[in-house]
Protein backbone atom coordinates (compact mmCIF):
# COMPACT_ATOMS: atom_id res chain seq x y z
CA UNK A 1 0.00 0.00 0.00
CA UNK A 2 2.91 2.75 0.78
CA UNK A 3 5.02 0.39 -1.40
CA UNK A 4 5.61 3.24 -3.76
CA UNK A 5 6.81 6.18 -1.48
CA UNK A 6 10.08 7.17 -2.89
CA UNK A 7 10.24 10.48 -0.92
CA UNK A 8 11.79 9.79 2.59
CA UNK A 9 13.46 6.56 1.66
CA UNK A 10 17.36 6.27 1.38
CA UNK A 11 19.30 3.78 -1.11
CA UNK A 12 22.74 2.77 0.58
CA UNK A 13 25.61 3.64 -2.18
CA UNK A 14 29.12 4.76 -2.06
CA UNK A 15 29.11 7.07 -4.74
CA UNK A 16 30.31 10.34 -4.68
CA UNK A 17 27.53 11.88 -3.95
CA UNK A 18 26.93 9.72 -0.98
CA UNK A 19 29.88 10.12 0.31
CA UNK A 20 29.49 13.90 0.44
CA UNK A 21 29.15 15.84 3.59
CA UNK A 22 25.32 16.12 4.26
CA UNK A 23 25.62 20.17 5.32
CA UNK A 24 27.36 20.73 1.69
CA UNK A 25 24.35 18.46 0.16
CA UNK A 26 21.90 20.68 2.28
CA UNK A 27 23.22 23.75 1.04
CA UNK A 28 23.51 22.94 -2.76
CA UNK A 29 19.97 21.55 -2.70
CA UNK A 30 18.87 25.02 -1.49
CA UNK A 31 20.94 26.84 -4.04
CA UNK A 32 19.07 24.65 -6.56
CA UNK A 33 15.75 25.70 -4.72
CA UNK A 34 16.51 29.35 -4.79
CA UNK A 35 18.03 29.79 -8.75
CA UNK A 36 14.65 26.97 -9.05
CA UNK A 37 12.37 30.43 -8.39
CA UNK A 38 14.68 33.10 -9.62
CA UNK A 39 14.96 31.43 -13.59
CA UNK A 40 11.95 32.13 -15.41
CA UNK A 41 13.35 30.87 -19.28
CA UNK A 42 12.99 27.40 -20.61
CA UNK A 43 16.80 26.99 -21.06
CA UNK A 44 16.95 27.94 -17.31
CA UNK A 45 14.84 25.07 -16.39
CA UNK A 46 16.52 22.79 -18.79
CA UNK A 47 20.01 23.47 -17.69
CA UNK A 48 18.64 22.86 -14.21
CA UNK A 49 17.14 19.83 -14.74
CA UNK A 50 20.53 19.07 -16.44
CA UNK A 51 21.90 19.52 -13.71
CA UNK A 52 19.46 17.31 -11.35
CA UNK A 53 19.93 14.34 -14.05
CA UNK A 54 23.67 15.11 -13.87
CA UNK A 55 23.57 14.65 -9.89
CA UNK A 56 21.26 11.08 -10.37
CA UNK A 57 23.55 9.60 -12.69
CA UNK A 58 26.53 10.59 -10.62
CA UNK A 59 25.20 9.16 -7.59
CA UNK A 60 24.05 6.16 -8.86
CA UNK A 61 20.14 6.27 -8.18
CA UNK A 62 18.25 4.45 -10.38
CA UNK A 63 16.22 6.97 -12.86
CA UNK A 64 13.08 4.74 -12.80
CA UNK A 65 13.26 5.42 -8.90
CA UNK A 66 13.91 8.51 -8.67
CA UNK A 67 11.16 9.51 -11.42
CA UNK A 68 8.47 7.74 -9.54
CA UNK A 69 8.96 10.25 -6.60
CA UNK A 70 6.65 12.33 -8.86
CA UNK A 71 3.88 10.30 -9.23
CA UNK A 72 1.76 12.00 -5.72
CA UNK A 73 2.51 14.95 -7.29
CA UNK A 74 0.40 14.39 -10.53
CA UNK A 75 -3.19 15.87 -9.45
CA UNK A 76 -1.25 18.96 -8.36
CA UNK A 77 0.57 19.25 -11.36
CA UNK A 78 -2.31 18.55 -13.30
CA UNK A 79 -4.46 21.09 -11.56
CA UNK A 80 -1.17 23.93 -11.55
CA UNK A 81 -1.04 23.71 -15.28
CA UNK A 82 -4.47 23.70 -16.15
CA UNK A 83 -5.64 26.82 -13.43
CA UNK A 84 -1.95 28.78 -15.31
CA UNK A 85 -3.39 27.95 -18.80
CA UNK A 86 -6.53 29.06 -18.11
CA UNK A 87 -6.18 31.88 -16.08
CA UNK A 88 -3.77 33.78 -18.48
CA UNK A 89 -4.10 36.26 -21.26
CA UNK A 90 -2.94 36.86 -24.42
CA UNK A 91 -2.81 35.32 -27.85
CA UNK A 92 -4.73 32.77 -28.26
CA UNK A 93 -3.94 28.79 -28.51
CA UNK A 94 -7.29 27.36 -28.52
CA UNK A 95 -10.54 27.28 -26.60
CA UNK A 96 -12.57 25.05 -24.37
CA UNK A 97 -16.33 26.52 -24.32
CA UNK A 98 -16.11 29.50 -22.50
CA UNK A 99 -12.99 28.88 -20.83
CA UNK A 100 -9.87 30.31 -23.74
CA UNK A 101 -5.86 29.17 -23.13
CA UNK A 102 -3.40 30.84 -24.21
CA UNK A 103 0.25 30.54 -25.56
CA UNK A 104 1.39 32.85 -22.48
CA UNK A 105 -0.59 30.36 -19.98
CA UNK A 106 0.35 27.18 -21.25
CA UNK A 107 3.77 28.54 -20.89
CA UNK A 108 3.35 29.40 -17.29
CA UNK A 109 2.06 26.23 -16.82
CA UNK A 110 4.51 24.32 -18.01
CA UNK A 111 7.16 26.84 -16.20
CA UNK A 112 5.36 26.20 -13.12
CA UNK A 113 4.77 22.84 -13.65
CA UNK A 114 8.49 22.32 -14.17
CA UNK A 115 9.47 23.69 -11.00
CA UNK A 116 7.22 21.89 -9.25
CA UNK A 117 9.00 18.67 -10.03
CA UNK A 118 12.72 19.81 -10.69
CA UNK A 119 11.76 20.80 -6.66
CA UNK A 120 10.92 17.80 -5.67
CA UNK A 121 13.44 15.32 -7.58
CA UNK A 122 15.56 18.07 -6.20
CA UNK A 123 14.91 17.19 -2.21
CA UNK A 124 14.48 13.68 -3.17
CA UNK A 125 18.08 13.23 -3.90
CA UNK A 126 18.93 14.62 -1.10
CA UNK A 127 16.89 12.16 0.59
CA UNK A 128 18.04 8.61 -1.39
CA UNK A 129 21.57 9.61 -1.44
CA UNK A 130 21.79 10.96 2.66
CA UNK A 131 20.97 8.48 4.95
CA UNK A 132 18.80 10.01 7.99
CA UNK A 133 21.24 10.04 10.90
CA UNK A 134 24.08 12.04 8.31
CA UNK A 135 21.16 14.22 7.52
CA UNK A 136 19.99 15.31 10.80
CA UNK A 137 23.43 15.72 12.04
CA UNK A 138 24.03 17.89 9.30
CA UNK A 139 20.54 19.91 10.54
CA UNK A 140 22.28 19.70 13.41
CA UNK A 141 25.27 20.99 12.83
CA UNK A 142 24.02 24.08 10.60
CA UNK A 143 21.28 24.61 13.58
CA UNK A 144 23.96 24.80 15.97
CA UNK A 145 25.05 28.44 15.67
CA UNK A 146 21.63 29.87 16.31
CA UNK A 147 21.76 28.01 19.77
CA UNK A 148 23.22 30.94 21.48
CA UNK A 149 19.32 32.22 20.17
CA UNK A 150 18.27 29.84 22.34
CA UNK A 151 17.21 27.01 19.67
CA UNK A 152 17.27 23.87 20.53
CA UNK A 153 19.27 22.43 17.62
CA UNK A 154 20.19 19.17 19.20
CA UNK A 155 16.85 18.12 20.64
CA UNK A 156 15.55 19.08 17.22
CA UNK A 157 17.29 17.34 15.34
CA UNK A 158 17.19 14.08 18.09
CA UNK A 159 13.48 14.64 17.19
CA UNK A 160 13.69 14.44 13.70
CA UNK A 161 16.20 11.39 13.48
CA UNK A 162 13.55 9.65 15.78
CA UNK A 163 10.57 10.87 14.01
CA UNK A 164 12.30 9.66 10.41
CA UNK A 165 13.18 6.24 12.30
CA UNK A 166 10.02 5.48 12.97
CA UNK A 167 8.29 6.16 9.74
CA UNK A 168 8.96 2.98 8.44
CA UNK A 169 8.33 1.36 11.17
CA UNK A 170 4.83 2.85 11.85
CA UNK A 171 4.11 1.90 8.22
CA UNK A 172 4.90 -2.09 9.12
CA UNK A 173 2.93 -1.71 12.10
CA UNK A 174 -0.11 0.00 9.98
CA UNK A 175 0.29 -2.76 7.35
CA UNK A 176 0.34 -5.56 9.71
CA UNK A 177 -2.49 -4.74 11.89
CA UNK A 178 -4.17 -3.81 8.31
CA UNK A 179 -3.64 -7.09 7.32
CA UNK A 180 -4.88 -8.60 10.86
CA UNK A 181 -8.07 -6.70 10.73
CA UNK A 182 -8.91 -7.77 7.29
CA UNK A 183 -8.13 -11.20 8.10
CA UNK A 184 -10.78 -10.53 10.66
CA UNK A 185 -13.14 -9.35 7.57
CA UNK A 186 -12.39 -5.54 7.82
CA UNK A 187 -12.85 -3.68 4.94
CA UNK A 188 -11.33 -0.37 4.39
CA UNK A 189 -12.09 -0.47 0.70
CA UNK A 190 -15.47 0.08 -0.05
CA UNK A 191 -18.58 2.65 1.21
CA UNK A 192 -18.73 5.72 1.59
CA UNK A 193 -16.90 8.67 3.77
CA UNK A 194 -18.46 7.82 7.08
CA UNK A 195 -18.19 4.17 6.43
CA UNK A 196 -14.52 4.43 5.40
CA UNK A 197 -13.90 6.72 8.68
CA UNK A 198 -15.40 4.26 10.99
CA UNK A 199 -13.59 1.29 9.07
CA UNK A 200 -10.54 3.16 10.16
CA UNK A 201 -10.87 2.67 14.42
CA UNK A 202 -9.79 -0.57 14.37
CA UNK A 203 -6.78 0.37 12.89
CA UNK A 204 -6.37 3.77 14.97
CA UNK A 205 -6.36 2.04 17.85
CA UNK A 206 -4.24 -0.43 17.84
CA UNK A 207 -1.74 1.86 15.56
CA UNK A 208 -1.49 4.68 18.86
CA UNK A 209 -1.67 1.94 21.67
CA UNK A 210 1.62 0.91 19.74
CA UNK A 211 3.12 4.32 19.40
CA UNK A 212 2.83 5.22 22.90
CA UNK A 213 4.14 1.47 23.59
CA UNK A 214 7.48 2.17 21.45
CA UNK A 215 8.00 6.02 23.15
CA UNK A 216 7.97 4.72 26.35
CA UNK A 217 10.28 1.47 25.49
CA UNK A 218 12.63 3.93 23.52
CA UNK A 219 12.86 6.79 26.12
CA UNK A 220 13.82 3.82 28.60
CA UNK A 221 16.10 2.23 26.10
CA UNK A 222 17.87 5.74 25.45
CA UNK A 223 18.17 6.18 29.40
CA UNK A 224 19.14 3.12 30.14
CA UNK A 225 22.11 4.55 28.14
CA UNK A 226 22.57 7.12 29.95
CA UNK A 227 21.18 9.75 27.28
CA UNK A 228 20.28 13.41 28.83
CA UNK A 229 20.22 15.87 25.59
CA UNK A 230 23.31 16.94 24.00
CA UNK A 231 25.15 18.67 26.55
CA UNK A 232 28.70 17.53 26.14
CA UNK A 233 28.13 14.45 23.97
CA UNK A 234 30.83 13.79 21.52
CA UNK A 235 30.20 11.40 18.15
CA UNK A 236 32.04 8.39 17.12
CA UNK A 237 31.75 10.23 13.39
CA UNK A 238 32.68 13.89 13.27
CA UNK A 239 31.27 15.80 10.26
CA UNK A 240 34.46 16.94 8.17
CA UNK A 241 34.18 19.24 5.30
CA UNK A 242 37.05 18.00 2.80
CA UNK A 243 38.75 19.27 -1.10
CA UNK A 244 35.78 16.85 -2.58
CA UNK A 245 33.29 19.34 -0.42
CA UNK A 246 34.55 21.99 -1.43
CA UNK A 247 34.68 21.44 -4.61
CA UNK A 248 30.97 20.41 -5.33
CA UNK A 249 29.95 23.17 -3.50
CA UNK A 250 31.35 25.66 -5.12
CA UNK A 251 31.37 24.33 -8.56
CA UNK A 252 27.57 23.42 -8.20
CA UNK A 253 27.18 26.88 -6.84
CA UNK A 254 29.20 28.56 -9.40
CA UNK A 255 27.26 26.75 -11.89
CA UNK A 256 23.81 27.49 -10.95
CA UNK A 257 24.05 31.16 -9.98
CA UNK A 258 25.43 31.20 -14.21
CA UNK A 259 22.48 29.96 -14.48
CA UNK A 260 20.02 32.31 -12.40
CA UNK A 261 21.84 35.26 -13.30
CA UNK A 262 22.34 35.03 -17.37
CA UNK A 263 19.04 32.88 -17.96
CA UNK B 1 -11.03 -36.31 0.87
CA UNK B 2 -11.20 -32.40 0.10
CA UNK B 3 -8.29 -30.53 0.30
CA UNK B 4 -8.92 -27.48 2.25
CA UNK B 5 -5.67 -25.25 1.27
CA UNK B 6 -3.23 -26.16 -2.10
CA UNK B 7 -0.37 -23.86 -2.92
CA UNK B 8 1.30 -24.64 -6.32
CA UNK B 9 4.64 -22.84 -7.68
CA UNK B 10 4.01 -19.99 -5.73
CA UNK B 11 6.73 -17.14 -5.15
CA UNK B 12 6.18 -14.11 -3.89
CA UNK B 13 8.50 -10.71 -4.52
CA UNK B 14 8.52 -8.15 -1.95
CA UNK B 15 9.18 -4.51 -3.76
CA UNK B 16 9.03 -5.93 -7.19
CA UNK B 17 11.38 -3.49 -9.83
CA UNK B 18 13.10 -1.61 -7.07
CA UNK B 19 15.92 -1.46 -6.04
CA UNK B 20 15.02 -3.49 -2.74
CA UNK B 21 12.85 -5.80 -4.33
CA UNK B 22 13.50 -9.22 -2.08
CA UNK B 23 12.38 -12.73 -2.92
CA UNK B 24 10.48 -14.32 0.14
CA UNK B 25 8.88 -17.55 -1.77
CA UNK B 26 10.40 -19.41 -4.17
CA UNK B 27 8.45 -22.11 -6.13
CA UNK B 28 6.19 -23.33 -2.94
CA UNK B 29 4.24 -26.32 -3.48
CA UNK B 30 2.08 -27.56 -0.69
CA UNK B 31 -0.79 -29.35 0.26
CA UNK B 32 -2.92 -29.22 3.20
CA UNK B 33 -5.41 -31.87 4.04
CA UNK B 34 -8.68 -31.73 5.90
CA UNK B 35 -8.38 -31.98 9.67
CA UNK B 36 -4.16 -32.27 9.65
CA UNK B 37 -2.06 -30.64 12.36
CA UNK B 38 1.07 -28.95 10.66
CA UNK B 39 3.72 -27.71 12.24
CA UNK B 40 5.14 -24.93 9.78
CA UNK B 41 9.61 -24.21 11.00
CA UNK B 42 12.18 -22.31 9.85
CA UNK B 43 14.59 -19.57 10.66
CA UNK B 44 14.05 -16.19 10.69
CA UNK B 45 13.30 -14.46 6.97
CA UNK B 46 12.43 -17.97 5.50
CA UNK B 47 9.47 -16.84 4.27
CA UNK B 48 6.96 -18.52 7.03
CA UNK B 49 4.91 -15.35 7.39
CA UNK B 50 4.38 -14.58 4.10
CA UNK B 51 3.22 -17.91 3.47
CA UNK B 52 0.82 -18.04 5.52
CA UNK B 53 -0.51 -14.57 4.48
CA UNK B 54 -1.07 -16.49 0.76
CA UNK B 55 -3.55 -18.61 2.42
CA UNK B 56 -6.01 -16.36 3.01
CA UNK B 57 -5.50 -13.73 0.61
CA UNK B 58 -3.69 -10.69 1.98
CA UNK B 59 -0.42 -10.95 -0.29
CA UNK B 60 -1.02 -11.23 -3.99
CA UNK B 61 1.18 -14.08 -5.39
CA UNK B 62 3.58 -12.93 -7.74
CA UNK B 63 3.60 -16.39 -9.44
CA UNK B 64 1.82 -19.49 -8.84
CA UNK B 65 -1.50 -20.45 -7.63
CA UNK B 66 -3.61 -20.57 -4.14
CA UNK B 67 -6.28 -22.95 -4.04
CA UNK B 68 -8.82 -22.87 -0.93
CA UNK B 69 -11.36 -25.93 -1.19
CA UNK B 70 -10.46 -25.76 -5.08
CA UNK B 71 -11.35 -23.10 -5.80
CA UNK B 72 -8.34 -20.76 -7.35
CA UNK B 73 -8.78 -17.63 -4.60
CA UNK B 74 -7.61 -14.87 -7.13
CA UNK B 75 -10.08 -15.38 -9.65
CA UNK B 76 -12.58 -12.69 -10.29
CA UNK B 77 -15.79 -13.75 -8.85
CA UNK B 78 -13.97 -15.01 -5.81
CA UNK B 79 -15.00 -12.91 -2.48
CA UNK B 80 -11.06 -12.56 -0.30
CA UNK B 81 -13.76 -12.50 2.66
CA UNK B 82 -15.50 -15.40 2.40
CA UNK B 83 -12.40 -17.28 1.66
CA UNK B 84 -10.83 -15.37 4.62
CA UNK B 85 -13.48 -16.64 6.78
CA UNK B 86 -12.58 -20.21 6.02
CA UNK B 87 -9.32 -19.36 6.67
CA UNK B 88 -8.77 -18.00 10.20
CA UNK B 89 -5.13 -16.30 10.55
CA UNK B 90 -3.96 -15.38 13.89
CA UNK B 91 -0.63 -13.05 13.72
CA UNK B 92 2.31 -12.94 15.75
CA UNK B 93 1.24 -10.68 18.88
CA UNK B 94 -2.54 -10.26 18.09
CA UNK B 95 -2.70 -8.55 21.31
CA UNK B 96 -1.39 -5.89 19.30
CA UNK B 97 -4.56 -5.80 17.09
CA UNK B 98 -7.08 -5.49 20.39
CA UNK B 99 -9.20 -2.26 19.60
CA UNK B 100 -12.90 -2.33 21.06
CA UNK B 101 -13.85 -0.83 24.30
CA UNK B 102 -15.11 -4.49 25.77
CA UNK B 103 -13.90 -7.88 25.10
CA UNK B 104 -17.48 -9.04 24.08
CA UNK B 105 -17.20 -6.51 21.35
CA UNK B 106 -13.53 -6.60 20.32
CA UNK B 107 -14.36 -10.98 19.59
CA UNK B 108 -17.88 -9.45 17.82
CA UNK B 109 -15.74 -7.73 15.15
CA UNK B 110 -15.22 -10.72 12.78
CA UNK B 111 -19.02 -12.15 13.42
CA UNK B 112 -20.49 -9.11 12.54
CA UNK B 113 -18.27 -8.29 9.74
CA UNK B 114 -19.77 -11.45 8.11
CA UNK B 115 -22.81 -10.35 8.91
CA UNK B 116 -23.96 -12.40 11.78
CA UNK B 117 -27.52 -11.75 13.72
CA UNK B 118 -26.84 -10.80 17.50
CA UNK B 119 -27.69 -14.02 18.74
CA UNK B 120 -25.67 -16.01 16.78
CA UNK B 121 -22.65 -13.57 17.21
CA UNK B 122 -23.47 -13.62 21.36
CA UNK B 123 -23.32 -17.26 20.88
CA UNK B 124 -20.26 -17.92 18.94
CA UNK B 125 -18.27 -15.19 21.33
CA UNK B 126 -19.18 -17.50 23.84
CA UNK B 127 -17.90 -20.30 22.50
CA UNK B 128 -14.76 -18.61 21.18
CA UNK B 129 -14.25 -17.32 24.57
CA UNK B 130 -14.54 -20.92 26.19
CA UNK B 131 -12.57 -22.49 23.72
CA UNK B 132 -9.61 -20.00 24.85
CA UNK B 133 -10.33 -21.14 28.33
CA UNK B 134 -11.47 -17.64 29.87
CA UNK B 135 -15.23 -17.22 31.87
CA UNK B 136 -17.29 -15.50 29.31
CA UNK B 137 -19.47 -13.55 31.93
CA UNK B 138 -16.16 -12.01 34.02
CA UNK B 139 -14.64 -11.30 31.05
CA UNK B 140 -17.01 -10.06 28.10
CA UNK B 141 -17.53 -6.22 29.87
CA UNK B 142 -14.01 -5.60 31.14
CA UNK B 143 -11.57 -3.24 28.48
CA UNK B 144 -9.06 -5.69 26.74
CA UNK B 145 -6.17 -3.59 27.95
CA UNK B 146 -6.48 -4.02 31.40
CA UNK B 147 -6.29 -7.65 30.61
CA UNK B 148 -2.92 -10.18 31.70
CA UNK B 149 -0.37 -10.28 28.63
CA UNK B 150 -1.50 -13.96 28.47
CA UNK B 151 -5.43 -12.80 28.72
CA UNK B 152 -5.20 -10.60 25.76
CA UNK B 153 -3.44 -12.96 23.81
CA UNK B 154 -6.20 -15.30 24.85
CA UNK B 155 -9.18 -12.61 23.70
CA UNK B 156 -7.33 -11.31 20.27
CA UNK B 157 -7.03 -15.22 19.67
CA UNK B 158 -10.91 -15.65 20.18
CA UNK B 159 -11.56 -13.08 18.03
CA UNK B 160 -10.12 -15.29 14.98
CA UNK B 161 -12.03 -18.45 16.47
CA UNK B 162 -15.40 -16.46 16.94
CA UNK B 163 -15.16 -16.70 13.10
CA UNK B 164 -15.51 -20.14 13.33
CA UNK B 165 -12.88 -20.87 10.33
CA UNK B 166 -12.47 -24.29 9.25
CA UNK B 167 -8.51 -23.71 9.05
CA UNK B 168 -6.80 -22.32 11.53
CA UNK B 169 -2.94 -20.43 10.98
CA UNK B 170 -1.05 -19.23 13.87
CA UNK B 171 1.38 -17.54 13.63
CA UNK B 172 3.84 -17.73 17.14
CA UNK B 173 0.89 -17.88 19.05
CA UNK B 174 2.91 -19.11 22.21
CA UNK B 175 6.36 -16.59 21.57
CA UNK B 176 6.24 -13.71 24.65
CA UNK B 177 4.24 -16.18 27.51
CA UNK B 178 5.74 -17.46 30.62
CA UNK B 179 6.14 -20.96 30.95
CA UNK B 180 2.73 -21.79 32.35
CA UNK B 181 0.96 -19.29 29.52
CA UNK B 182 2.30 -21.54 27.02
CA UNK B 183 1.74 -24.78 28.38
CA UNK B 184 -1.73 -23.72 28.52
CA UNK B 185 -2.23 -22.25 25.18
CA UNK B 186 -0.54 -25.30 23.51
CA UNK B 187 -2.86 -27.66 25.71
CA UNK B 188 -5.93 -25.72 24.56
CA UNK B 189 -5.11 -25.73 20.68
CA UNK B 190 -4.40 -29.33 20.94
CA UNK B 191 -7.82 -29.79 22.64
CA UNK B 192 -9.40 -27.38 19.67
CA UNK B 193 -8.06 -29.05 17.27
CA UNK B 194 -9.25 -32.45 19.06
CA UNK B 195 -12.96 -30.98 19.26
CA UNK B 196 -13.75 -29.17 16.48
CA UNK B 197 -11.14 -31.24 14.02
CA UNK B 198 -10.29 -28.11 12.20
CA UNK B 199 -7.73 -28.15 10.30
CA UNK B 200 -4.39 -26.24 12.02
CA UNK B 201 -1.50 -24.82 11.13
CA UNK B 202 1.42 -24.07 13.49
CA UNK B 203 4.06 -21.84 12.73
CA UNK B 204 6.87 -22.09 15.62
CA UNK B 205 10.75 -21.45 16.15
CA UNK B 206 10.31 -23.74 18.93
CA UNK B 207 11.22 -27.33 17.97
CA UNK B 208 9.44 -28.82 21.68
CA UNK B 209 6.14 -27.32 21.01
CA UNK B 210 5.62 -28.58 17.28
CA UNK B 211 6.86 -31.94 18.26
CA UNK B 212 4.09 -32.37 20.86
CA UNK B 213 1.54 -31.24 18.85
CA UNK B 214 1.70 -31.32 15.24
CA UNK B 215 1.48 -34.57 13.57
CA UNK B 216 3.33 -32.81 10.17
CA UNK B 217 6.21 -30.82 9.85
CA UNK B 218 7.11 -28.15 6.76
CA UNK B 219 10.51 -27.12 7.13
CA UNK B 220 11.01 -23.89 5.01
CA UNK B 221 14.56 -22.30 4.01
CA UNK B 222 15.22 -19.40 1.99
CA UNK B 223 11.57 -19.07 1.01
CA UNK B 224 11.55 -23.08 -0.07
CA UNK B 225 10.17 -26.40 1.60
CA UNK B 226 13.08 -27.93 2.35
CA UNK B 227 11.51 -31.06 4.02
CA UNK B 228 7.80 -31.91 4.72
CA UNK B 229 6.94 -35.42 6.18
CA UNK B 230 5.49 -37.20 9.24
CA UNK B 231 6.82 -35.18 12.50
CA UNK B 232 9.24 -38.56 13.29
CA UNK B 233 10.51 -38.67 9.61
CA UNK B 234 11.46 -34.84 9.28
CA UNK B 235 13.46 -34.88 13.13
CA UNK B 236 15.45 -37.63 11.62
CA UNK B 237 17.08 -35.18 9.61
CA UNK B 238 19.17 -33.40 11.83
CA UNK B 239 21.88 -32.31 9.31
CA UNK B 240 19.38 -31.10 7.10
CA UNK B 241 17.79 -29.07 10.09
CA UNK B 242 20.96 -28.14 11.38
CA UNK B 243 21.99 -26.57 8.37
CA UNK B 244 18.86 -24.45 7.83
CA UNK B 245 19.58 -23.23 11.32
CA UNK B 246 17.22 -24.90 13.12
CA UNK B 247 17.76 -28.10 15.39
CA UNK B 248 15.76 -30.87 17.02
CA UNK B 249 14.18 -31.28 20.58
CA UNK B 250 16.18 -31.26 23.11
CA UNK B 251 15.45 -34.86 24.08
CA UNK B 252 15.75 -35.93 20.96
CA UNK B 253 19.21 -34.51 20.55
CA UNK B 254 20.00 -36.33 23.76
CA UNK B 255 18.97 -39.75 22.45
CA UNK B 256 21.07 -38.94 19.20
CA UNK B 257 24.22 -38.53 21.36
CA UNK B 258 23.70 -41.25 23.02
CA UNK B 259 23.04 -43.38 20.05
CA UNK B 260 26.48 -41.80 18.80
CA UNK B 261 28.71 -43.04 21.68
CA UNK B 262 26.86 -46.90 20.94
CA UNK B 263 23.70 -46.55 22.91
CA UNK B 264 21.06 -48.67 21.38
CA UNK B 265 17.94 -46.07 21.93
CA UNK B 266 15.80 -44.97 19.49
CA UNK B 267 16.11 -41.81 17.95
CA UNK B 268 12.67 -41.06 16.72
CA UNK B 269 12.11 -40.05 20.50
CA UNK B 270 9.91 -36.51 20.48
CA UNK B 271 8.51 -35.73 24.05
CA UNK B 272 10.47 -36.66 27.53
CA UNK B 273 7.55 -39.11 27.89
CA UNK B 274 8.80 -40.89 25.55
CA UNK B 275 12.63 -40.77 26.09
CA UNK B 276 11.81 -41.95 29.80
CA UNK B 277 10.38 -45.03 28.21
CA UNK B 278 13.10 -45.30 26.27
CA UNK B 279 16.33 -44.84 28.73
CA UNK B 280 14.56 -47.00 31.13
CA UNK B 281 13.89 -49.77 28.78
CA UNK B 282 18.04 -49.24 27.88
CA UNK B 283 18.92 -49.19 31.99
CA UNK B 284 16.91 -52.63 31.90
CA UNK B 285 18.37 -54.17 29.33
CA UNK B 286 21.27 -53.73 31.01
CA UNK B 287 20.65 -54.94 33.99
CA UNK B 288 20.59 -51.38 36.48
CA UNK B 289 17.73 -51.41 36.81
CA UNK B 290 14.99 -53.42 37.64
Amino acid sequence: MFGNLTIGQYIPGDSLVHKLDPRVKIFITLVVITVLFLVSTMAGYGLVLLFILGAVLLAHLPMRFVMRGVRPLLFILVLTFGLHLFMNEGRVLFRVGPLVAPYEGAFKGFAMSMRLVLLVLATSILTLSTSPIELTDGIESILSPARVLGVPAHELAMMMTIALRFIPTLLEETDKIMKAQMARGADFETGNVVQKAKSLVPLLVPLFVSAFRRADELAMAMEARCYRGGQGRTRMKQLRVGAKDILAAIGSTAALVAVAVYL
Amino acid sequence: MTVPIKVETLSYTYNPGTPLARTALDDVNLEIGDGEFIGLIGATGSGKSTLIQHFNGLLKPTRGRVLVDGVDIWQKDVRLKDIRTKVGLVFQYPEHQLFEETVFADIAFGPRNMGLGDDEINARVRRALELVGLDFEAVKGRSPFELSGGEMRRVAIAGVLAMEPSVLVLDEPVSGLDPRGRDELLEELARLHRRSECTVILVSHSMEDVARLAKRLVVMHKGKVVADGPVREVFRMTDLLKEVGLGVPQVTEVMHELARRGKDVRTDVLTVEEAKAELLRLLRGEGRVR
